[in-house]
């Protein structure tokens, strides 16, 4: 009897378990960070995105869902300076934005993930997070490609905080694997570390769990909360796992063709009727 | 640290924080610990582990630590853990390493049974794991962790940080500082050093109780057998709770001051294994069978001319290999012939798996097939095996150097005594014993005797030149109908070795004959199929191919014609056997969940296979129910082939 409870305990996930004998996180969300008002988008004759409003308040893990062609992933391209809105304006940490380009937006502490992993496959897993340090370097190219002179002190730096992440996602196991050779979950797992090593003040996650099997999902799950509660960094995701999303989500803002239907607590959205309507169908 | 004249203040070194202080003078500068961290190899010489361990049981002092209280410690083999040992112990505490993988439950029972205070453990696992027992056994007062990775929201006041808990230490230290030395000197030598528990794969665990004394004598006894000194360098990736554990990594470690050199994790033990090249290794055979498939694996992948030189030089190493490592007479040209292949293959080989620096390497707790024994010699490695128990400090039986047999466990190590039951079991006496189980006189009397003797439980057999050979678990050894003795696990094992074979059951107690059950390797078998162009739809068709029972029958000729040739076992020859219709599984209770045969239940379950096989058909025919891994029900039924196997007369082998 004994027996069943304790195992039945010890295979409950890993962050369940933390919150169940801590006391409450003591992990606080502060100040609005991102504001976007009235975001329209359009391509030509398609709107991708109209009239969507929402905030991201600093510390919390904010999910952004909705159905295939949504606009959750233009969403995101908008945020980090890929795409330009026509209508709209953007507020990062109290200052207008005008329209900024990728480069602007990793410099001021916004970094991502993909879809579709964009991982150098040649490279080793080391390596490839190395790259995420490219913006906090000082040394030009000429001196990094010698290793001399101050690149050599500054390396050595950029390879310990690198040693952190790789600590910090435990994949010590695979630093000098080739990333093409590495399973999908472990892929999403070095991108994660890429993205973190630009110690970023926002992190946009699209689509991190999409392909993985329950058990790299837990995982996956385990670092984001991880990242968000030690590193204390601000997390936008999109995610189709319903289950993955009310459970570690702050706020959740759901988008239906380029409109946003919902927005609010995971339970709040699960309550919303049109919420529903979209993701079940409605009868005619 | 202060100057300590060691000769004034601890006349000997019978406990081990006196060997730690002997180190910390002796071998000051010498490496003591390596862990890689972040990357990057972090060493610690004798002089600074004194240090450490030093802050560190002031630390535990200054929170309650009394003499003769028990300090659980749990976790991955971390050098600070290996410290919180010998920090308990200068304290006149008790060690005891509990198995890091173990669910709560049976950590929960361990804890109780040892009434544990405090616990020194590795992370946040490990915490939630004493958090959740601790609703449950409330005597668990004080956690010190040593990562604190996750840890900031825990505010519980049980918990210290390992580096907290030395500041304290180190204050402590400055306002009473003649106390360490003071509890050093108060440790005696037959004081509890440690307790390990027993698996308890028969009722629950055991806490065995061993004495600095018995565990000393064990570790000398070892390093002065092989020659250690302090600068050998051993890999420590296996359970601290483990007593192999406990005598290579601690033990001996602290007897001969050499370094122990921690993995990063779990999964990067064979990159820091080339990384760190140990002098001094031990695995179970498992390790080595993984390690030698990976070569092979990877040589098929190879051209050809590769695979070709590969195949000539390994022939070579087979015929000479272990003669020259066994310093036997070999002839010029071929020692000659020996020396390119080491050039060309042994050694880039040796290098690949981080073998390259071993000079004692030792494999125990399973039966090793003698294929890949030889393997590891052939190509230089001084592999050998070694024969031990929790309750006799993994020290009875070594392999001595340049006398090995494949067969044996070796001769009784310096200062044993063994002797044989009339039933075969294997009686042991020696210093390096436990003192009891903790808080069970019952079972300590059933395993020691009025004369002092151990009973190990195992049956064995010494041969002409005083090697054991451990044959079987002195329960399951069994007696044919003429008297010869009958040793199930021990022709099973032979079976075993095949890759063909994945599993067998002989039987044979109270009969004339040996029968055998045989469960083929699917994955091994299958291959075999596949070249040889046999289509088969599963398992069950596999196995009842008319070409794969000639296949078996090969195997199961070549176990008799080595039988036939052995002392006593010449009788237990396998007369017949058949092919099982369906694999041995755990969900239908014929394995144990570690996959032991479980005797008696298979042969109730499968009387009618036996009477058919005793009884000299031909076939049988049977049913099966099976259970399904997601708990539906299934039936296999299928028609069985018996054949009658060559047997061979008895010829005793030249030893």
């Amino acid at each position: 009897m004994n027996n069943e409870k304790y195992s039945m305990n010890a295979m409950v996930d890993p962050m369940t378990m933390a919150t169940m004998v801590t006391p409450p996180h003591g992990r606080k969300i502060g100040e609005l960070i991102l504001d976007l008002q009235d975001i329209s988008l359009a391509f030509g004759g398609v709107k991708a995105l109209t009239n969507i409003s929402f905030n991201v308040r600093e510390h919390e893990i904010r999910a952004i869902i909705g159905p295939n062609g949504a606009g959750k992933s233009s969403m995101l391209n908008v945020i980090n300076g890929v795409y330009h809105p026509q209508e709209g304006t953007i507020t990062y940490r109290g200052q207008r934005r005008k329209d900024m380009n990728t480069y602007a937006a990793a410099k001021s502490g916004i970094a991502r993930t993909f879809q579709n992993i964009a991982l150098f496959k040649g490279m080793s897993v080391l390596d490839n997070i190395m790259t995420g340090r490219n913006l906090k370097m000082k040394s030009n190219f000429l001196m990094q490609a010698l290793y001399w002179g101050p690149a050599q002190k500054e390396e050595i730096e950029h390879r310990q905080k690198v040693e952190e992440i790789i600590d910090f996602l435990e994949i010590q196991h695979i630093r000098k694997t080739p990333v093409g050779r590495l399973s999908y979950g472990l892929q999403k797992r070095v991108e994660l570390g890429r993205a973190l090593a630009a110690e970023p003040e926002i992190l946009l996650l699209d689509e991190p769990m999409a392909g993985m099997n329950v058990e790299e999902k837990q995982d996956m799950s385990r670092f984001i909360l991880d990242v968000n509660d030690q590193l204390g960094t601000t997390i936008v995701l999109i995610e189709h796992d319903m289950g993955v999303v009310m459970d570690i989500s702050d706020r959740v803002v759901v988008l239906d063709y380029g409109k946003k239907i919902g927005d609010g607590t995971p339970a709040e959205v699960l309550a919303n009727q049109e919420v529903i309507n979209a993701y079940l169908g409605v009868a005619h | 640290m202060e100057h300590i004249d060691v000769n004034q203040a601890m006349p000997d070194y019978t406990t081990f924080p006196r060997l730690l202080l002997r180190n910390a003078q002796l071998h000051a500068q010498r490496p003591a610990f390596r862990e890689k961290d972040l990357g990057i190899w972090q060493t610690w010489n004798w002089a600074q582990v004194c240090d450490e361990v030093r802050a560190l049981a002031c630390g535990l002092a200054a929170q309650g630590f009394q003499r003769g209280m028990h300090l659980a410690i749990i976790g991955d083999n971390r050098p600070r853990l290996y410290w919180a040992m010998a920090a308990a112990q200068c304290l006149g505490g008790i060690a005891v390493p509990l198995y890091q993988d173990s669910p709560a439950a049976d950590m929960a029972y361990v804890l109780e049974n040892a009434e544990i205070q405090f616990a020194v453990v590795e992370d946040q696992e490990q915490v939630d794991k004493l958090l959740e027992i601790k609703q449950h056994y409330a005597g668990i007062s004080h956690i010190v962790f040593d990562d604190d990775r996750g840890m900031r929201h825990y505010h519980q006041d049980e918990l210290t940080s390992y580096a907290v808990l030395q500041e304290l230490g180190r204050a402590y230290d400055r306002v009473h500082p003649d106390f360490f030395i003071q509890q050093v000197n108060l440790g005696a030598a037959d004081d509890t050093s440690v307790m390990l528990y027993t698996s308890g794969t028969t009722g629950k665990p055991k806490g065995v109780c061993q004495s600095h004394r018995s565990f000393i004598h064990a570790a000398t006894g070892g390093t002065g057998f092989d020659q250690l000194s302090e600068r050998e360098d051993i890999l420590s990736y296996l359970p601290m709770a483990w007593v192999g554990d406990h005598l290579f990594s601690y033990a001996q470690a602290m007897a001969a001051g050499f370094t122990v050199n921690c993995p990063e994790s779990g999964e990067t033990v064979l990159t820091d294994l080339r990384e760190v090249g140990p002098t001094y290794y031990f695995a179970p055979p498992r390790v080595f069978e993984n390690m030698l498939t990976t070569v092979m694996i990877r040589m098929e992948d190879a051209s050809a001319i590769k695979r070709k030189l590969f195949q000539h030089y390994m022939e070579i190493a087979r015929e000479i290999g272990s003669d020259i490592l066994d310093g036997k007479s070999v002839s010029l040209f071929k020692r000659l012939n020996y020396a390119i292949g080491n050039l060309l293959i042994y050694a880039p080989l040796k290098n690949v798996l981080g073998l390259s620096r071993v000079r004692v390497a030792y494999t125990a707790g399973a039966a090793i097939g003698p294929d890949l024994f030889r393997f590891y010699r052939s190509i230089g490695i001084n592999l050998k095996q070694l024969y031990g128990s929790t309750e006799t400090c993994a020290y009875v039986c070594l392999q001595p150097d340049g006398n090995i047999k494949f067969d044996s466990v070796g001769q009784a190590a310096p200062g044993v005594e063994i002797k044989l039951a009339s039933n075969g079991e294997v009686l042991v006496k020696s210093t390096s014993m436990l003192s009891g189980y903790y808080k069970r006189p019952d079972a300590t009397a059933e395993v020691m005797d009025a004369d002092g003797y151990f009973h190990t439980g195992d049956a064995g057999m010494f041969d002409g030149d005083n090697h054991l050979k451990i044959i079987d678990r002195a329960a399951d050894v069994g007696k044919l109908v003429n008297g010869d003795i009958f040793a199930p696990n021990y022709i099973e094992n032979k079976l075993k070795f095949f890759p063909y074979i994945k599993e067998a059951v002989a039987f044979g107690n109270g009969r004339d004959t040996v029968c055998a059950f045989i469960n083929i390797d699917l994955e091994a078998v299958g291959n075999w199929a596949e070249r040889s162009g046999i289509a088969y739809s599963g398992y069950t068709d596999l196995a009842a191919k008319a070409e794969t029972y000639q296949l078996i029958v090969s195997c199961v000729e070549k176990v008799n014609a080595d039988l036939a040739g052995e002392a006593l076992m010449e009788n237990t020859q396998i007369h017949r056997f058949l092919i099982l219709h369906k694999e041995l599984d755990p969900d239908d209770d014929e394995l144990t969940r570690t996959r032991k045969v479980r005797r008696s239940f298979v042969a109730q379950k499968y009387a009618v296979l036996i009477d058919a096989l005793y009884s000299g058909k031909r076939s049988q025919y049977i049913e099966t129910q099976v259970k399904f891994e997601d708990g539906r029900q299934g039936l296999i039924s299928a028609d069985l082939h018996i054949g009658d196997v060559k047997t061979y007369a008895a010829h005793q082998k030249a030893a």
